[in-house]
């Protein structure tokens, strides 16, 4: 890591913010040589609130849904001025990915451009107060989608967007997670290092919106993918080429019960809903060959 | 050179004589011909372009927004839904005081869908800090396009301009247009030398929040921009365009046989055109009737159009869209300027050509008609289907 900060510390994320660790995390292994296009979102708010900014490099903002056209536009330009090595990086959450932004993101995926996107994927919209997502897990407590008496939280799985990136073909598409930061590290140089365009989705506990103990985001996006709940994966190219073997696979519940958006399936009533979630993390460790 | 050709090609030699770095679009009609033409030039070797096929007319406003951001000039054209469609970003743009051009080529709003020519789309838009700007013939349709980057470009202003080119009538119509040669256009139109941009040597930030302590002011700037590029840029634009291409450039407002005129219409686009000829007509039969044409419509020119009409008797104001529930915009916009003032015409308010329905010379001889005989006081539809409106049930029309 060098001495010069790409993401500088004083900005206001909250302690244990998993977005703020992996943004940084992005940046430092990109290197100064990188412009980035952000969407909307908590990790845009809470570094470029005027007139102080987090970013070390070129960086902007335009709206919810767009960068991954933004970035496109950036990367047209680039290559008119015949700047072409500079790394573009697109990045948003998982809502501004996975849902609102899902249709520049294919844009951008379809037509080739030379860019990285990341999304930083806390499974809810945060940052206008937890409502459910595209990416919010089954059976998950937010604002949105509620536990009451009729009902165990988030009815529908998450989206696949790891897949649905893959399917454009794209030379690279993972999934890594903050628990991992020198994995992640890697896979964005590895990412940097192919040509056209490229999709890494991070999971980023998110302390406020999943109410657990902000000492615990790294132990916690650990068990996620210990579990079989987050599995990490590379395609290229659209064929799955690598997952990240798990030597034995911890129930679901070691990693739901740190966390209180969970909690409520802990009850006697709910178990069909837990026994679905250890269903999801079975089927992902057959389909990815986790073990 | 002079030469017999379609407005929408015409349009598009001029911005290809512009040189922008990045175009990007997504196709509605009618504005297809202007980026078909571009893709063509760019597929030909014939202009140096990134042109990037979008899905949507969101991205399209979203990459040329990434590409002027990147210090390149930058175009789009887009039409009706598509205007709409872009909204968000257009407001975006402004706001970060991008210098992009923009061609809507003029068509209605849905619903019903309707692919044919008014005002709707881009005056539905007014507020959203582009600079608009209205053409009411091919040839000035390319000049404002060439003045449009000088104007967005100078450093003193920073904001997009919007060239608005009636749909069909202007678009698909073939005239005769002067087309400058690189030449001189390269001695109007540097290249594009940005005040700010993305660049890894120089990192700054973009886009930024702006909370209660700060935002007021980023729009009290765009609007004091507006103000100085009204009376000092757009003027200053005009005299360079005058200087180097020897005939008039933007003069915000065109009064047409208005000296000693005590009846006179003012509406924007090419419905001048028709205006003017009735004005001819009527001028002949001892009539006083003139025409004011507005062309720049943000920023608006307030004084202008204020002592343009200050003594005039009658006033029509004659707008292709509609405020639904109020009365045209135009109309309430000018009756604005009149408030308090001791000069105060009468005027009148006219909507008409919704959706293509076409504009005669008979409408237009009625309207200066009525005007004389004392106007309407608000808003009146002219040239709607009579048996309809007496039909007051057949009102309400479910599409």
């Amino acid at each position: 890591m060098s001495d010069i900060k790409l993401f500088n510390p004083g900005h206001t994320a909250c302690a244990g913010c998993g977005q703020s660790l992996a943004a940084r995390l992005v940046l430092e292994a990109a290197g100064k040589n990188t412009i980035v296009a952000n969407n909307t979102g908590c990790l845009e708010v809470f570094s470029t609130y005027y007139p102080q900014t987090a970013w070390g490099t070129p960086w902007i903002h335009s709206l919810f849904e767009n960068c991954a056209a933004v970035a496109s536009g950036i990367e047209a330009a680039l290559i008119y001025l015949k700047k072409t090595d500079t790394n573009i990086i697109a990045q948003g959450g998982d809502g501004g990915t996975a849902d609102i932004g899902l249709q520049a993101l294919s844009g951008m995926f379809e037509r080739g451009h030379n860019i990285l996107y990341v999304c930083y994927d806390n499974e809810a919209y945060m940052n206008t107060g937890v409502q459910r997502s595209g990416l919010t897990p089954f059976g998950t407590n937010t604002t949105t989608s509620p536990v009451g008496l009729q009902a165990h939280g988030n009815k529908r799985p998450k989206k696949n967007i790891v897949e649905i990136a893959a399917s454009h073909r794209i030379p690279y598409s993972a999934s890594a997670s903050v628990g991992y930061p020198q994995e992640l590290q890697k896979k964005v140089q590895k990412a940097l290092s192919i040509k056209g365009p490229k999709y890494i989705q991070i999971h980023v506990p998110c302390p406020l919106g999943w109410r657990s103990n902000p000492s615990q985001t790294i132990e916690i996006a650990k068990l996620a993918v210990e579990t079989g709940l987050y599995p990490i994966i590379e395609y290229e190219y659209g064929d799955l080429v690598n997952s990240k073997k798990l030597l034995k696979p911890k129930p679901v519940t070691e990693y739901l019960k740190l966390q209180k958006r969970f909690k409520h399936l802990f009850a006697e009533n709910a178990k069909q809903e837990m026994e679905e979630i250890q269903k999801i993390a079975d089927d992902n460790i057959k389909r990815y060959k986790l073990i | 050179m002079k030469k017999f050709i379609e407005g929408s090609r015409a349009t598009a030699e001029i911005i290809k004589l512009c040189k922008p770095g990045v175009i990007s679009a997504y196709p509605i009609t009618p504005q297809t011909h202007i980026v078909e033409e571009l893709a063509q030039m760019v597929a030909n070797g014939d202009l140096d372009s990134q042109f990037i096929n979008v899905e949507s007319e969101h991205s399209a406003a979203s990459v040329v927004l990434g590409g002027s951001a990147t210090g390149v000039r930058t175009y789009t054209a887009t039409s009706s839904q598509g205007l709409l469609l872009m909204v968000e970003v257009l407001f975006n743009i402004a706001g970060m005081r991008l210098p992009i051009v923009l061609t809507c080529a003029n068509r209605a709003v849905s619903a019903p869908i309707n692919i044919w020519n008014d005002h709707q789309d881009s005056v539905t838009v007014r507020d959203s800090g582009w600079i608009q700007l209205y053409a009411e013939n091919n040839q000035e349709a390319c000049d404002l396009h060439l003045q449009a980057y000088k104007l967005a470009e100078n450093h003193k202003v920073m904001l997009p301009v919007m060239v608005c080119v009636d749909g069909y009538i202007l678009t698909h119509a073939g005239e005769i247009v002067d087309i400058p040669d690189q030449k001189s256009i390269d001695r109007f139109l540097p290249k594009y030398d940005p005040l700010y941009k993305l660049d890894v040597l120089n990192p700054i930030t973009m886009g930024i929040v702006g909370g209660p302590d700060s935002y007021m002011e980023t729009r009290f700037a765009i609007h004091n921009t507006m103000e100085k590029t009204l009376n000092e840029i757009i003027p200053e634009v005009s005299n360079d365009f005058a200087k180097i291409f020897g005939r008039a450039g933007n003069t915000l407002i065109e009064e047409y046989k208005t000296d000693d005129a005590d009846t006179v219409i003012v509406a924007l686009g090419s419905v001048v055109g028709t205006i003017k000829d009735v004005a001819d007509e009527l001028r002949k039969k001892g009539k006083r009737v003139g025409v004011l044409k507005i062309i720049t419509h943000r920023p608006f020119p307030k004084n202008q159009i204020y002592n343009a009409l200050r003594k005039v008797k009658n006033v029509g104001i004659l707008e292709k869209c509609i405020s639904l529930g109020l009365s045209g915009p135009l109309f309430a916009e000018i009756t604005s300027l009149f408030a308090a003032k001791d000069d105060t015409p009468k005027i009148s308010g006219f909507v008409i050509g919704l959706g293509g329905r076409d504009v005669t010379k008979q409408n237009i001889e009625y309207i200066f008609e009525k005007l004389e005989k004392g106007g309407n006081n608000d808003t009146e539809f002219v040239g709607l289907d009579e048996n309809v409106v007496k039909n007051n049930k057949e009102l309400i029309i479910n599409v």
